[in-house]
Order: C-alpha cells, then structure tokens, then sequence
C-alpha cells in the first residue's frame, strides 16, 4: 500500500485556508452562476406574472368607462303616439327606426347649438350615436308613455367607434376605410366633448348588461353571462359538496383495504389529470346525446363541471380528514359512539373549514373552465336576456363568462377585445373574492394538533 | 305523472315512514325510549330508507331500460326502403319529440298528435315550429311509427308510475312492521349511510365508465363510416362538411406535439431553475412571497392565455418576426405563440411539483455532500438532482400531459391550419383545436366530420391516460424510496 | 507551527439558535492524530460544538456563531475563508449513514472528483481502493464497486460514509454519533476503524455512551447545557473526575 504518497500530496493540495486556489474560484465562480440561474428562473416567472396581469388591467379596464352622448331629445306626438292615446300598446307599433331620425336631429340642434359648422345630413352626423340608442329612448318612452308631445334630455350611446376614438383605440387613418364614420365626425365628437355634450363614464352596462350583436360592442355587457356561471356554479355547489365529501369520507374512514378501494383511489387521481375537454365531451354524449338534456342550460354546464371538480375536491377533502388526529375518533368512541357516529359528529365538524376551502378553490377552477362548455354549446349564440326565473335560469340557454369572454375574442371587431379583456378582469375578480374567502376560511379555523 | 312528480312523492312517502317509524318506535317502547336498543330518529330512517332506496333505484333503472326498449320495439317495427334504418330511426325520435312539443305549446291539440289520418303538411309546420327540424324523407310511415313510439312512451310511463310507487308502499308497510323495541334500526342506518358513502366514492369510477364508453361508442361508429388506418396513417386532414373528407391525425398530432414541446422546453428549465432556487437557496421570507406568488400563474383560468397569445403574444411575434421586419411570419397565430404562452401556464405546475419532489430528498444526503466540501450547486447537481431524478421526470410527464390536453391557448394561439411543418413561426393546429371546432356548431352526430372528434378525443383520452399512469406510479415509487 | 500545536483551538465559542444560547463561552483545544470524545446529556451542545468546527452550521439560517476557531492557527470563520476548502480539510461522518444514490465507488469518487484530487482514471482508481481500505470496507465490496451504496447493511453503510470522508484527505475527521443507528457487531467494527484512522488524522467524536468514549478516545470533553464542564485525558475524566457534574454524568446520575 502506498499510504505516504497521497498523504505528501493531501499536504500539498491543504494550503492556508485564506489564499483560495484556481480550482476553488472556478468552483465558486460555478457556484454563483447556478445561483444566478435560479434567481433568473423566479424573476422570470414573477416577470411573466407581472406582465400578464397588467396586460389585462391596461386592456381591460377601458371597457369600464364607455362615452355618452347627453342630448336633449323632442318626442313629438306624432311620431311617438300617432293614435293619440298613450296606450303602450299602440305606442309599441312604432318601431326603432321611427325613432331614429328623432335623435339625428336632436343632435344636430345640440352641433348647431355649439355653432359648429358641418354640411353633414342629420343622418350621417346620426352616425356618432350607438345603434342601439333608437331603442333605448323607445323603451324609456314605452315606460313612461306622457314622456310623448316633451323633449327629454337622454344620456345615449356612443358608437363604438368614438367610443374607441375617446380611448385612443381608433385614429383618425384608421377610418379612412370605415363605412360607418368618418375624420369629420371626429372634428365634431371634438367640439362636443369640449362642449361637455360627449362625455366617457363608468360603464355600469358592462357589468350588468346583455350580449350584444356583432356590430354593437358598445352595447355588450357580461351581466348574463355571469348570472349563467352563477347558475353553474351553484350546480356545482350542490352536487360536488355532498359528494365529495361523502367520498372523501369514506376513503380516508371507511375504506377497507381491498381491490374496490384501489381502484377508486387510483381512478380518483388520474381522473383529476384527465384533460378538461375529454368531460366536454362525456357532457356531450351522456347529457346532450343519450340523456337529452337541452343544450346550452347552465344545468348541463355544471354537471359536466361537477364531474370535472369531484376528483379535485376530493382529494383535499381527504387531506383535511387525515389532519384530524385519531385521539378525536379514539375519544367519541371511547364514550360509545358508532364508528359512524364518531365520524360524523366529531371529525367531520373539525375537518369542514378545510374542505370547504378545497370546495371553495375547487369551484374557483371550475368557474374558470372554458373548454367543456364549448362542446355543450354555451358558445354561439347571443345571451340577450336575462333569465326569468329560477328554473328557466337552470334550463334557458345561456352562455358563462368564460365562454362569453371566448365568444367576443373571436369576434372581429377590435371593440370586442375590450370587452373580452374587460370580462376578464371581472372573471378574475370573482376568482380573486373566492380564493380570498378560502384564505380568510383557512386563517380563520385552521387548527394546529 | 313525470318521472319528477315520482320522484318527489317516493320522497314523501319517504317522509311520512319516518314520521311514523318514529312514532311507531316509541309506542313499541311504551313511551320510555331507554327500552330502544336505537334511538327513534334511527327508526324512523330505517323505514324511510325502506321504503324510498328500492323504489329510487327502480326509477332509475326504469328512466334507463324504457328508452332502448321503446327505440328496439320500434325499429323492429320499421322498413326502411332505400334509407338507413338508425336515419329512419332518428327521424321517428325527432318527430316524436316535436309531437311532444308541438302538443305542449298548444300547435296541435293531443288528438291531432295521435292522428294516424293527420295531415303531414300540417304536423310538419307544428313541429317545426316548436323547434324541432324535420328531415325531408319524414312521411307518413314516420308519422306512424312517431305515434306508436308516443304511445308506447305513454303506456311505460304510466306503468313506471304504479310500479315505483307500489314498491315505496311495499318497502314503507315492512318497514314499519319490522319495527320491535330491540330492532337494530342503528346499524341498518349506518350500513346504508356507509353504502352511500361509498356510492359517491364510485362516482369518480362511473365518470371514467362514462368516458370511456361514450368514447368507445361513438369512435367505433366513425370507424364504420371511415377506415382506421386513414385516420391513423394519412397525413392529409382535410375535413369537408359535404362529404370526401380525409381526416388524417397524424397533423394535429404533429402539431399537439411541436407546441407541446416549446411550452415544455419553456416551462421545464424556468420552472425547475426556480424551484430548487426557492428550495435550496432563497431566504425564508423571499421563498414566502415568490412561491405563492408564481402559483397565482396557475390559479389564472386558461381562457386568459387563450386571450394573451391571441392578442398580446401573437401580435409581439408578428412584429418582431412579421412581415414588416424579418418577413418570417404570416400571422399572428403560430406554433410558437400558443408554445410560448402555454409554457408560462406550465412553469407553477412543473416549480411546485419539483419544490414538493426536491424537498423529500432527505437532508441527510445534502449534509453528506457539503460535509464532504461540496459546493451547494455540486450538492445540488450532484447528489439532490440525481436522486430526485425520477420524481422529477414524473413531473415533467405530468406537465406534459398537461400540455397535450390543453384547449382554450390552441384553439385562439395556435391557429386553424393543419400541417406537417417543421416552421414554428407557422400555423398549425392540434387534436384538441380540431375536437372544438368540428363539435361546436349545430354538429350532425352522425356525420363521420363530427364524429372523428370522438375518435380525436379517444387518442387524447389514451396519451394522457398513460402519461399520468406512468407519471403517478414513477412519483410514487420515488416518495416510496425515501419514506 | 509547532510539533504539539493544537490542530484546532476554540476559544470563547458561543452559539445561539434564534433566541437560545446553545453554546456558552467554550475554550478548547484539540491535538493532532487523538481520538478526542465529546460527551455528555442530550440537548448539551456537543453536537452544535462539533458542527462548529467544519462550519456545518453555515446550513442552518438561524444559527450564529461567535468566537474564535482556528485549523493549523488559521481562524475558519474569517471572512477570506471558504467553507468549501474548510469542509474537505475537515471531513464529517454523519448520525445517520448517509450514502448518496449513486455506487460504491462514485460514492467515494464523489470527493476527490470535485476537489479534483485526481489526475486520471487510474488515479482515481487508487484513491477509492485506498480510502475503502481505510474505511476497512475494501474485501466486503471490492467485487461489487458498481452496486448502489444504499444495498449495503447499515454498519457497511457507516465504514462507506467514514471511507467516503477519507478519501478527499480530511487532517480532522468529526463523528457525529457514528454508531447510534448499528448494532453491537457494527459498532465493534467502526470502533476498531476509528482506533486505526487515529495514525493519520485527528479524529473528534460525539458519542452519547460513556463506555464508548472510553474505549476509542484518549481525550475527553464533557458538555453539560451548553458549557463546556471538564476536558482532559479520558482515563483521568473516567477515573478522577475534578468536577461534581462530570463525576454525577459519570456515576450515571444526571444525563
């Protein structure tokens, strides 16, 4: 054995602790850029975080303010009520565009008013105002029939185009090829909002309002959409709480360890990795096709996002469960309690904060769900009305935030991608008040053993 | 009386069992409920039990058998000359239902609807005035077999009605009558509470049932209408609505492929970089804010990356690769946009999967190695990596699984395009773009254009399936080695 | 430096874990190729003392030591002083046999690889062959190299961890309880390596059995809440005892 060569060596390699030789600053050298890497990596994913969530403020908040035009409005009798009888009824046989030519004149008084010059027609200047404008001063009419032989001072609609041009969305290059509007009709929305006639304010339509057709983003609200994803929601509430806790339950209590137990664990977590459209599709087949269930109800939308959630509840559920220690279940059957009675009336009450917090996020994920409801149909069509009741609210068609947040982006008016950037800022504060009441949940009753 | 007006008076009979178990108990106590081996709310449940679980599950065996036995009866029934019989068949299913709806809003009055002379011209405007549209060869054969399926609809429902409700009554009157003072009622309530339990555990196992056979069906009557080896072998997917489509998968799984792997070789090195970064070397209070923090990434729905690439990272591409500077790139739509944007999605999922696999490497084995004067990269790299290898292949196969399955970035990012391109600034699309776009829409089911979207789903159903099996039983084999 | 300098010298060495004095003001000095035991109740600060001296408390964030260490009359907490080159100079042996995943020989080849101690392949060769020599391991394993180190029984385990230590040519080599988790025939065979390792290095061993400090060590230290109590020739600390916590550890009455 040659014990002293290495030894004469060792001594050679040791020198002071204080002069680092070549090797170790390479090593530490190494050292740093590993660090470096990892550092890159967090700042990298914060970054990524940083920039979608201000991408989503600063394209989302301008469909919160949307500009009107206040006019004061001559309803003359003979347009509105030809009859003469203030009877809704009749008064309903005029039609919208019995109103049109009413506001484009009101507004060229209000231009002429200004002492702005224009050789437009009433009816092209009429363009600055939404399409939807006609109709909103019919309902107000059909409303209040004596608002006939007045003139009201409305707070109507911009098109979406000044809409856009008051946020800096459209130019005035970009209307060179536009039908509907032209550079004049900007000079005009100029002087007006000068005026004080033109003005851009909270947008309380978007939040509460319907869908609109495609030509009138100015007119979109997500409102129904997300009546229809409370609809859902509360779908998903009522089937996957008893049932996940139920299976929860009897998996972390009851379960005997056998064959059946197996392969409902195993199911339980690859089920939770199955993509989110593959339960579109058994939606598709087991609801739509074989059960017959009507298409595009927020009662097919849940229970295909009950299906989805089960797996994922449950397994938190389960966690929760086993954080109870066995002295609980040892005590309540120590005084005589059934085993289900100890399950029930102990452990259950003090595992239930943290299943409704696995609930809670749960549903956070499932409100989120866009793919499953494109297969079931909750795309496509205009959700314009609210549902008018609590039953017609499960079965009516309807559309959900997510899938309306879809519907505008593929729409192709640049105004929707407003709307959609704007339904998602409403999405993710329903996210963001849910996951704050899992957390407040979990601070509140989390118990430490 | 509908299957809901059944199902809510076997709930009431329910109720009254209950109420008079209850009571029931207690006279057979005399009145001191000490003499009860259980207690009289479990008596009252074990009637209520009795009386309303043999009837429910009648009912809905019921609601599942009379619908095949009626269509079975019918098509038996049926010739149809020149036509498909299952085309035939889903006339006659749509007439009926029209006559159901015609009837119930009032366009025809029930004697019409069971009319064998009725005028076609005029049940063809009720019906399809009620929503329900009507295929072009529907004559009076249809007709007839329609008011033979109603009828025989009618006759099963009515018999259901009896039939269910005689058994709640059956179960009711034994359940009463078994009721002694020494009646174990508590344990036939907690043995029903307990297969109840694990009724909803086995939810989780019938929705795979479900999904498989709703795959399995349909996939197989698309392979009756297209061959399987076209649609696994052919490179061509050229779907036409009006028939001749090729339907080749082997672009859309190119194209699943490609974007899968950009958003893995995005999301992998970032998301495990950071992880052992929070793991190994981040001070407590940073690891307590930035962890959270990179989780929200995955907390946000996917509808909002969907919404990213199509209009933030997509138009960013085209104008760094576009035609205005390198000329690279078309539109904003690529393989590129959706891999990118779908690595972000991924980088918490693979960053905290790694985070729980790199944090059950025992802290033995990093002593041992900086005992030893390893640096705490070489600790890491060296010893902590390599051990948690396996886990961290399971991850990553999680996370690609995870990518395979997306939906919402592809059908906005990646465009509509299928094809064979080795390009990452083209369009091309993926198996689940194509599920969406050949679904939505009023799709005719039976149509081989819809139906591929089954057999699509199938494949995916399949990859992922064995990605997760294989991921799960790797990360568990890995926990095993160090418990 | 001088032939009977101390290898280490402590002196004032105090530690603190957040709010806890763990360690109180010890001074100490150990020699060159002794067995050196630390001894004394659990919780007493002998294994903090121990992971004092190669700074494997750097690890642990809320750990602060103050004082002074010196290896060779250098002080190991300057700021000039990499505990990476500390750590291969002086070598640890864990409670716990820790092999790393990996064989036999790249467990042993993992320290002289990153250190760089060898020139090549046949280089390397050697210094496995003679660190598992010297771990006493070398006839048990020699035919199965490439077998994982984890396969191995537990004391083979520790004589692999020991020779894993060698093998980067620590001068001082810490034990950490080397043997709590072996049996009685495991243990024999490590107290019989660590009576041999003490020809070429300085060996420090914390060991919570008194019987075991008497049989490897020729110096003893006994900790008692954190101060260092007594520490001299072990014969004398068994035999004559100066102070009365020493003698009532000793006697088996406190502890």
């Amino acid at each position: 054995m040659t014990d002293q060569a290495p030894q004469t060596e060792a001594q050679t390699a040791h020198r002071s602790l204080y002069a680092p030789d070549a090797r170790t600053r390479r090593r530490n050298a190494a050292e740093r850029r590993f660090r470096l890497y990892g550092l890159i990596a967090v700042a990298v994913g914060l970054g990524f975080l940083a920039v979608l969530l201000t991408t989503i403020v600063r394209n989302g908040l301008p469909a919160f303010t949307q500009t009107h035009v206040t006019l004061e409005v001559a309803l003359p009798e003979a347009v509105v009520d030809p009859a003469g009888t203030r009877d809704p009824a009749l008064m309903a046989k005029v039609y919208t565009f019995g109103y049109e030519p009413l506001l484009d004149s009101a507004l060229a008084a209000a231009v002429a008013g200004q002492g702005i010059d224009t050789d437009m027609t009433p009816a092209r200047l009429g363009r600055i105002l939404s399409a939807g404008a006609p109709a909103q001063v019919r309902r107000a009419v059909l409303a209040d029939p004596s608002l006939a032989g007045q003139s009201v001072t409305f707070r109507l609609l911009a098109s979406s185009r000044v809409d856009g041009y008051l946020k800096g969305r459209v130019a005035r290059a970009d209307l060179a090829q536009d039908r509907n509007l032209d550079p004049q009709h900007l000079d005009i929305v100029d002087e007006l909002r000068v005026a004080g006639i033109v003005r851009r304010g909270f947008n309380a339509g978007f939040i509460t309002g319907a869908d609109a057709s495609e030509s009138r983003p100015e007119q979109a609200g997500i409102g129904v959409a997300a009546l229809g994803s409370v609809f859902m929601m509360l779908v998903v509430l009522a089937l996957a709480l008893p049932f996940g806790v139920a299976a929860a339950i009897y998996l972390e209590e009851f379960a005997p360890k056998n064959r059946l137990t197996d392969v409902i664990e195993v199911n339980i977590s690859n089920l939770a990795a199955v993509p989110s459209i593959v339960f579109g599709i058994l939606g598709l087949a087991a609801f739509i096709q074989v059960a017959h269930l009507p298409q595009s109800a927020p009662l097919v939308g849940g229970l295909v996002l009950t299906l989805m959630t089960l797996p994922r509840i449950i397994i938190p559920a389960r966690a929760a469960l086993t954080a109870v220690p066995p002295s609980i279940r040892e005590a309540a059957l120590g005084v005589g309690a059934s085993k289900t009675q100890a399950v029930f009336h102990h452990v259950l009450p003090l595992a239930m904060p943290g299943i409704l917090t696995g609930i809670i996020i749960g549903l956070a994920q499932a409100l989120g769900e866009t793919a499953p409801l494109l297969l079931i149909g909750m795309i496509g069509f205009v959700a314009s009305t609210y549902p008018d009741g609590v039953a017609s609210g499960f079965l009516d068609p309807n559309s959900a935030m997510p899938a309306q947040i879809y519907e505008w982006a593929k729409r192709a008016d640049p105004a929707y991608y407003e709307r959609a950037w704007g339904g998602i800022v409403v999405l993710l504060v329903f996210l963001l008040g849910m996951n704050l009441i899992a957390v407040i949940l979990r601070r509140r009753f989390e118990r430490r053993w | 009386m509908s299957a809901l007006w059944t199902l809510l008076a076997v709930l009431a009979l329910a109720l009254a069992g209950h109420l008079l178990g209850r009571a029931r108990a207690m006279s057979a106590a005399g009145g001191d409920r000490r003499v009860l081996h259980s207690l009289p709310v479990h008596h009252g449940a074990s009637v209520a039990i009795a009386a309303a679980v043999p009837a429910l599950a009648l009912l809905l065996i019921w609601l599942a058998v009379q619908p095949l036995a009626v269509d079975a009866r019918i098509a038996a029934s049926i010739s149809p000359e020149g036509r498909s019989a299952e085309l035939m068949m889903s006339d006659i299913r749509r007439l009926a239902e029209g006559l159901d709806r015609a009837t119930a809003a009032g366009r025809l009055t029930p004697a019409e609807a069971e009319d064998p002379g009725a005028d076609m011209g005029r049940i063809r405007a009720a019906v399809t005035a009620s929503g329900i549209p009507l295929g072009s060869a529907a004559g009076a054969p249809e007709l007839d077999a329609a008011q033979r399926y109603r009828a025989l609809e009618t006759s099963g429902n009515l018999l259901r009605t009896f039939a269910v409700l005689g058994l709640a009554l059956l179960g009711l009157g034994r359940g009463l009558a078994r009721i002694r003072k020494d009646f174990r009622a508590r344990n036939i309530v907690e043995r029903a509470v307990r297969r109840a339990l694990l009724f909803a555990a086995s939810v989780a196992v019938i929705t795979t049932l479900g999904i498989v056979l709703s795959l399995i069906f349909n996939t197989v009557s698309f392979f009756r209408l297209y061959p399987a080896a076209d649609f696994f072998l052919s490179a061509d997917w050229t779907p036409r609505f009006g028939g001749g489509s090729s339907l080749g998968i082997l672009p859309l799984l190119w194209g699943t492929l490609y974007i899968s792997a950009i958003a893995l070789a995005v999301a992998v090195p970032i998301g495990l970089f950071a992880a052992i970064y929070l793991s190994e070397y981040a001070a407590p209070g940073l690891r307590a804010i930035a962890k959270p923090l990179i989780e929200v990434l995955a907390g946000i729905p996917t509808i909002v990356y969907g919404l990213f690439a199509l209009l933030t990272v997509g138009p960013l591409l085209l104008r760094m690769f576009g035609p205005g500077s390198l000329g690279w790139m078309d539109a904003a739509s690529s393989v590129l946009t959706a891999g990118l944007v779908m690595g972000i999605m991924l980088i918490p999922f693979v960053s905290s999967l790694s985070d729980d696999i790199i944090s059950a490497v025992p802290q033995s084995l990093r002593d041992g190695s900086l005992g030893l004067g390893a640096t705490r990269s070489e600790t890491v790299r060296q010893v902590v990596l390599p051990a948690a290898l396996p886990g961290i292949v399971g991850a990553v196969l999680l996370a690609a699984s995870r990518a395979i399955g997306e939906t919402m970035i592809v059908v906005l990012g990646a465009g509509a395009a299928a094809r064979l391109s080795l390009n990452p600034l083209e369009a091309m699309t993926t198996v689940t773009a194509k599920i969406v776009s050949q679904l939505t829409g009023d799709a005719d089911f039976s149509s081989p254009e819809a139906l591929v979207a089954f057999a699509l789903a199938m494949t995916l159903f399949v990859l992922t399936l064995g990605l997760n099996v294989l991921a799960l039983y790797i990360v568990r084999r890995f926990r095993e080695q160090y418990e | 430096m001088t032939a009977d300098a101390p290898k280490i010298l402590a002196r004032n060495v105090q530690v603190h874990y957040a709010d806890t004095h763990a360690i109180k003001d010890v001074d100490a000095d150990i020699a060159d190729r002794t067995v050196t035991a630390f001894i004394g109740p659990s919780g007493c600060g002998k294994s903090t003392f121990l992971r004092c001296l190669n700074r494997m408390n750097d690890t642990i964030d809320i750990c602060r030591v103050s004082g002074r260490i010196e290896l060779d009359g250098e002080d190991i907490y300057d700021r000039k002083v990499d505990p990476v080159r500390l750590r291969a100079r002086v070598g640890m042996v864990f409670q716990k046999p820790n092999p790393f995943p990996k064989s036999i020989y790249d467990n042993i080849a993992y320290g002289p690889r990153i250190h760089g101690l060898a020139r090549s392949r046949a280089d390397l060769d050697e210094i496995v062959e003679t660190a598992l020599r010297r771990g006493a391991i070398w006839d048990e394993v020699k035919d199965r190299l490439d077998a994982p180190g984890t396969g191995l029984s537990g004391g083979q385990q520790q004589r692999l961890c020991i020779a894993r230590a060698v093998a980067t040519e620590p001068e001082v080599l810490l034990m950490d309880e080397p043997c709590s988790a072996l049996d009685p025939i495991a243990t024999d065979q490590v107290e019989n390596l660590i009576d041999e390792l003490r020809s070429r290095y300085s060996v420090v061993i914390v060991t919570h059995s008194m019987q075991q400090a008497a049989r490897v060590s020729q110096k003893t230290a006994f900790f008692h809440l954190g101060n260092l109590v007594e520490f001299g020739d072990t014969d004398q600390i068994f035999t004559n005892p100066q102070d009365p916590r020493t003698e009532a550890y000793i006697s088996g009455r406190i502890g």
